[in-house]
């Protein structure tokens, strides 16, 4: 993985960390939940930088006690106040062994109003979602998810399956969204999912001891002809076979297409016409 | 105080030894099958895992036993329930599919140096999850229950079909394509009719889906037209006239599909299926808040790629 700048260099770093924590990882997901993590995260990956709590920009919901620990449903709803646009939101969940899950990159035109995924929770923890908007001001909000072990969880139901269908995609038009002003060009729904373990690297093989690799989605991005609508940098807390689904104003090229990329540096791309809704 | 201290000592090792040594109660559910049912329960230090069914064929020379429980102090009061039936060597642990309430008691037979029999997945199976499924249960179990498991790996595997010999007793083993697990086998007594299904058969208990819930229909089919007489489910009574036993189930796992597809076709998300997916079944059966959640989770994130 190169290190880049700022919050690539803190994703690096939280990765470096994950590597030590890794091999003690089923140890470290029993112990007591001590000090509060959220402030040295906001200084590893926001660089300290003050944000507000506000959930009238940026709204989470997520299960109070998730019913399987691999696959969390999460979603991010998002209104920016007038004039202003939500250009990145990072998707932190404080007591994971590695915190940030995601950082959403939003199209400059996209107008993505939400964002839903499922992610692997490794203990009690606040998930925290900062919305970074256009004047670079930063807004945040939280919950707090009951599950333990996600992390650590194997992997597929069905291992055979899985290697056969490894990066395969589906790309869901769901329509457009209901109650919208007549003047403008309704905002659609689509979601993205792919086959991939997105291996954590904190499984552990019984019989080897060894752990099982990690080999994740780093980057996925979500295009309409040659503008993007939503990039993801993603870690190991997204679950096994990544799954977006979005809001978003589409353009008019006449393809969508997504690209993304896995840490074994392994390309996934497909193409799919954009669909003409009814009414 | 020395007259408190030795009490209270031979009362702890009054209870140990009755932990150690509680033979299971077992029901002969047809000539040579005994079968043990366990408890409608999440694993727990009470139970001792106890929350699955177990049990054993009696042939001329040796013994099968089939699952054996979810911690070494049920293999152990399985082991007891076999010696007071019969002194036959036990020549095979079977193991129907790789969750911890039908694995965790193997250690209980290392002594008897049996073949431990599983489907040709279940060492890969076993390996990808044995870690995490100690992890889980430590804290359900207790620290002394779970330090006594170990993750015993089969050396006799089976991929397709196999036949064991117990003595004038022949076992037909199946591994079948994904359907509760990627590992589920099942155990057809030719003498008397009997399936052991593992957990490709629930009855009274919420079925769990850990595999594929498409997979698991298709499998249903061929399973009810296996020629036995009565099976015994993975949970459920100890046993059940077959093939009357797999309706129930049927009903479950297609309203979970019909549900959920509405669901997908409509849009929604998988949130709402973990809420709203199978609740008509609700009072049919046990433990159904417990596990319809989860399973509607795994069979959303598989019926979403139609």
């Amino acid at each position: 993985m190169t290190a880049r700048g700022g919050k690539h260099r803190a994703l690096a770093s939280v990765m470096a960390l994950v590597v030590s924590v890794g091999l003690t990882g089923v140890a470290l997901a029993q112990s007591p939940a001590k000090e509060d993590p959220w402030p040295g995260l906001v200084v590893d990956v926001f660089d300290g930088k003050a944000m507000m709590e506000s959930s009238d920009i940026i709204a989470l919901t997520a299960p109070t006690r998730a019913e399987d620990a691999a696959i969390v449903p999460m979603t991010i709803s998002l209104s920016p106040p007038d004039g202003r646009t939500v250009k990145k939101v990072t998707l932190v969940i404080d007591e994971n062994p590695a915190p940030v899950a995601a950082i959403f990159e939003l199209g400059e035109n996209a107008e993505i109003a939400e964002i839903s995924t499922r992610v692997r929770v490794n203990a009690y923890t606040n998930v925290h979602a900062v919305a970074e908007l256009d004047d670079g001001s930063l807004h945040m909000t939280a919950a707090f998810v009951k599950a333990s072990g996600g992390c650590s969880a194997p992997a597929t139901k069905d291992a055979d399956e899985a290697l056969a269908n490894l990066g395969k995609m589906k790309f869901r038009q769901l329509g457009q969204k209901q109650d919208q002003p007549a003047n403008m060009t309704p905002l659609r729904e689509a979601q993205l999912l792919m086959r991939h373990p997105n291996n954590s690297g904190l499984q552990m093989d019984q019989l080897t001891r060894l752990y099982i690799p990690p080999r994740f989605i780093q980057d996925l991005k979500i295009m309409q002809g040659d503008e993007m609508i939503l990039r993801v940098e993603g870690g190991i807390s997204i679950s096994e076979d990544p799954n977006f689904r979005f809001t978003f104003r589409p353009g008019d090229a006449k393809t969508f297409r997504v690209e993304a990329v896995d840490t074994d540096n392994a390309k996934f791309t497909a193409e799919w016409p954009v669909e003409e809704t009814g009414s | 105080m020395r007259a408190t201290f030795v009490p209270a000592t031979l009362l702890w090792l009054v209870v140990a030894y009755s932990v150690a040594w509680a033979q299971l109660a077992v029901e002969e559910v047809a000539d040579g099958i005994y079968v043990h049912a366990g408890r409608h329960e999440l694993m727990s230090r009470d139970n001792r895992g106890d929350i699955a069914n177990v049990g054993f064929v009696v042939g001329r020379e040796a013994i099968a036993v089939v699952d054996t429980g979810g911690s070494v102090a049920v293999g152990r009061g399985l082991l007891a329930a076999v010696r007071s039936v019969t002194d036959l060597p036990v020549r095979y642990v079977i193991n129907t599919h790789m969750h911890p309430d039908h694995v965790f008691g193997n250690a209980a037979f290392i002594a008897e140096e049996p073949h431990v029999v599983g489907h040709a997945k279940l060492p890969r199976a076993l390996a990808a999850r044995g870690t995490h499924y100690l992890a889980a249960n430590r804290d359900l179990l207790g620290e002394e229950l779970i330090a006594e498991v170990e993750i015993i790996v089969p050396d006799t595997l089976v991929e397709g079909t196999r036949t064991i010999d117990l003595g004038g007793r022949v076992l037909q083993l199946k591994a079948w394509p994904t359907a509760h697990t990627d590992n589920d086998l099942t155990i057809f007594d030719e003498k008397t009719a009997t399936l052991f299904a593992g957990d490709l058969v629930f009855l009274g208990h919420v079925p769990v889906i850990d595999g594929s819930l498409l997979g698991w229909q298709k499998v249903m089919a061929e399973l009810s037209a296996i020629p036995a007489v009565r099976v015994v489910p993975g949970h459920g009574p100890a046993t059940a006239p077959w093939p009357q036993a797999i309706v129930a189930q049927q009903v479950y796992l297609e309203r979970l599909t019909g549900d959920i597809r509405d669901i997908i076709h409509r849009g929604g998300t998988i949130s709402e299926a973990a809420e709203q997916a199978g609740r008509s079944e609700r009072d049919q059966w046990e433990l159904f808040d417990e596990f319809n959640a989860r399973s509607a989770t795994a069979a959303f994130s598989e019926l979403e790629w139609e």
